[in-house]
């Protein structure tokens, strides 16, 4: 960890100018690989599994985007990084895109001189305590101990939201989901703050998930996104309407099932086009007709993604909620393929 | 008969700077130097060009912009409100501190272990060896973590101390708590106070002195100071007439009486800590990552100070031993008026380094969540700016001026117990 950022700062100059000046997409296409930027290990959004392969949320836009350049889903370099390592790896040029539940915020859009695509997750702080504490709000923390990601938003969210209610609190900085989760189920802190889909995640992966409470308060908008560097616009392209594409596909119900079939044609111009049986949107981004094809094919559309990482019938179990897509009450809204 | 021929006129020419000796190496040092400073001049250069065609030229204004983060182990006043400057200022402190801690315990357990290793004793002096060896051979990042590990696991947690017949119950007459989430210990406080000075007003630097540990101070330097007087005029006394008179209960009452005085007029009295809410309030709490650092920084650097400390002790001929021996001198006094003196010369060289290792290994501290520099200027200011080369940059400007000053006083130190040649 410590080695990265080091590197990454000295190198900085060496590479970031280089990165930023070169095509990425022509880096992607002539390694082969994709080197994506991932959490170390949040169950549901990016997790290796017992064979040693990476899967969940965040993981599933790596692949979509592996899928329409590299045209295979698996040609891709998951590069774990931390909340404190992840931007100097972007910005040195070690990873071509970070897919780890980063925050859209203005400082890291405009002075970190990153690009955020959008947004494939809006989610909010919250924090989660043991049952038997008898806490039901976060303003009777008063006084209590609270784990906390250093490095991150939820870590300026915390101080202001207990400077704003005038309570104090004891916050004990930890570098990964791990630790945090280690020292929370010991005792050591009273309270874990991240996100609240991070608690969720991070809850189902414990013995006795009943035992723990996560408090109504959301103490923040956390708009989670994937981003690439600032100043790349072709490939900040590519990045965005791949997941445009997952999420349109869930609106105009093409699934995993029935792609093959559409992708024959259909009487909605927008699906042709989207799938490339009609115009040449690839083209103009510079891939083939069937790059969102390919993106939709790796591992379904937005909503089976969502289903299957950290839906409700998964461990993870989240609601839709705010995720859901515009048409039923939701934010996800594609723009339009046109 | 003689001929006359001049010596030969040194005349110089541009093609001896290559093919005279006198002038050769010269020459290639300064094509060297020439050639070294371009490579640099074109690495800052370079680093400067990019980082400006990036968006991002070195700008050290982001240091008075609020920190918006809080930080626990805190020796000056600090909020989330105050600027980046002084949350680096604070991390600083946080290193200082767990640097002295470490280099005061790592030497005193480090001669300890480093004498008892050669002793006679088989049992004492193989139990060292087991300790040195599995202390210098397992990386220190790994002891500070399993520390760490130990602590948070087997410690009780705060709410095990609560209710009638708590799992868990305080030691020491309910003054000190052992949780896992650090050591309560009793404070000192006292009920009438002198007060603090306020320095530097309002500026990120500023910083109060409390004048009860002023006062605390001045009062038993001066006590040291007349201790010393009386331990001299007792030498004086035995040189002159051979028979030393016992100054013992003198020396120490004119260093504790006066410090009595002093805290009974300032109303010295202990804060005990106290479970109220979430946590122990009151008292002084030594946090987890600050003990888990320290105690595997010290032992760790105890093991290589040991070395030293044997070698330096094996380093005086035997016959030095022998001849105090002869003297009537009893082990004891052999060790610390005739070997050790000597060794000195021997171990404060390597100490040194060790030292320098200790205060730098302290920046492994982010493993443990302690906010040393690395982890408030080198981690979250870092981080939240995204100001790496500056932030880097001047995290090894001051680990450079630690160390520097360390050598320094280090130096100064060995000049005062080397062989005085006369």
């Amino acid at each position: 960890m410590k080695k990265s950022v080091f590197f990454g700062a000295l190198t900085l100059a060496g590479l970031a100018a280089g990165a930023a000046a070169a095509g990425t997409m022509d880096d992607v296409k002539a390694r082969g690989k994709l080197n994506c930027g991932v959490s170390t290990g949040l169950v549901g959004f990016s997790a290796p599994d017992a064979n040693g392969e990476w899967g969940g949320f965040d993981v599933a836009v790596c692949r979509a985007v592996a899928a329409a350049v590299l045209s295979d889903p698996s040609a891709v370099e998951f590069v774990p990084t931390t909340g404190k390592t992840r931007f100097t790896a972007l910005a040195s040029g070690e990873i071509d895109l970070l897919a780890r539940n980063t925050t859209w915020t203005f400082s890291r859009d405009v002075d970190l001189k990153f690009e955020f695509v959008g947004v494939n997750y809006y989610d909010g702080q919250g924090f989660m305590v043991p049952k038997e504490l008898g806490v039901s709000s976060a303003k009777e923390l008063d006084g209590a101990t609270v784990c906390i990601q250093t490095g991150t938003t939820t870590e300026l969210n915390l101080a202001d939201f207990f400077r704003a209610n005038n309570i104090s609190y004891e916050p004990v900085p930890i570098e990964t989901n791990a630790e945090a989760q280690q020292q929370y189920l010991a005792g050591a802190c009273d309270v874990y703050t991240t996100d609240a889909s991070g608690l969720a995640a991070t809850r189902a992966t414990f013995e006795n998930p009943g035992d723990h409470v996560i408090l109504p308060e959301i103490i923040s908008k956390e708009p989670l996104g994937p981003l690439v560097r600032h100043g790349d616009n072709e490939w900040g392209d590519v990045v965005r309407w791949t997941l445009n594409a997952l999420i349109a596909a869930e609106e105009y119900g093409i699934t995993s099932a029935n792609i093959e079939e559409l992708s024959k044609g259909t009487n909605n111009p927008e699906i042709n086009r989207l799938l490339g049986t009609e115009g040449t949107l690839g083209e103009m981004l510079g891939l083939d007709k069937e790059w969102a094809k390919r993106a939709i094919s790796a591992g379904g559309n937005y909503g089976e993604i969502f289903a299957k990482t950290i839906g409700e019938n998964t461990p993870v179990g989240l609601a839709r909620g705010l995720n859901a897509q515009w048409t039923n009450g939701g934010l996800m809204y594609s723009p339009p393929f046109r | 008969m003689t001929t006359l021929t001049d010596p030969p006129k040194d005349q110089f020419r541009l093609s001896m700077l290559l093919y005279d000796t006198r002038y050769r190496s010269a020459t290639i040092q300064v094509i060297a130097l020439i050639a070294f400073m371009l490579l640099a001049a074109w690495l800052i250069s370079n680093t400067a060009q990019n980082l400006a065609a990036l968006g991002k030229p070195i700008d050290f204004g982001f240091f008075k912009e609020p920190a918006s983060y809080d930080i626990n182990q805190r020796l000056l006043d600090y909020t989330s409100r105050d600027s980046h400057l002084r949350a680096a200022l604070i991390g600083l402190l946080n290193t200082l501190v767990v640097a002295v801690l470490g280099c005061a315990t790592a030497t005193v357990v480090g001669i300890f272990v480093g004498v008892l290793r050669l002793s006679h004793n088989w049992l004492i002096a193989r139990l060292m060896t087991v300790y040195v060896e599995m202390f210098r051979n397992v990386p220190v990042l790994l002891w500070i973590v399993f520390i760490m590990a130990i602590l948070i696991e087997t410690l009780p947690a705060p709410r095990a101390f609560r209710g009638a017949d708590a799992e868990a119950s305080m030691l020491l007459g309910d003054s000190v708590a052992l949780t896992n989430r650090g050591v309560y210990i009793p404070e000192p406080l006292f009920s009438r106070g002198l007060g603090d000075l306020h320095f530097l007003g309002e500026s990120s630097l500023r910083f109060n002195v409390s004048l009860d540990l002023v006062a605390v101070l001045i009062v038993l330097a001066v006590g040291f100071w007349v201790s010393h007087i009386i331990k001299k005029r007792a030498d004086r006394l035995q040189e002159e007439t051979g028979v030393r008179p016992a100054t013992w209960y003198l020396r120490l009452g004119v260093v504790l009486v006066p410090l009595l005085i002093l805290l009974a007029i300032l109303g010295f009295h202990l804060g005990y800590p106290e479970l109220k809410g979430f946590n122990f309030s009151g008292g002084t709490h030594l946090r987890n990552s600050l003990i888990a650092l320290w105690l595997a920084l010290s032992l760790y650097t105890a093991a290589f100070i040991a070395e030293i400390v044997r070698a330096g002790i094996m380093a005086i001929s035997k016959g030095q031993t022998e001849a105090a021996s002869a003297l009537g001198l009893r082990p004891n006094r052999v060790m610390g008026l005739v070997i050790l003196p000597q060794a000195l010369r021997v171990i404060v060289p390597p100490l040194i380094s060790q030292y320098l290792n200790l205060t730098k290994n302290s920046s492994l501290a982010i493993a443990v969540g302690y906010m040393d520099i690395t982890g408030t200027l080198g981690g979250i200011t870092m981080n939240q700016t995204g100001r790496e080369l500056e932030c880097v940059l001047l995290l090894m400007l001051v680990y450079l001026v630690i160390s520097l000053t360390i050598s320094a006083v280090m130096n100064w130190y060995n000049e005062s117990v080397k062989l005085k040649e006369r």
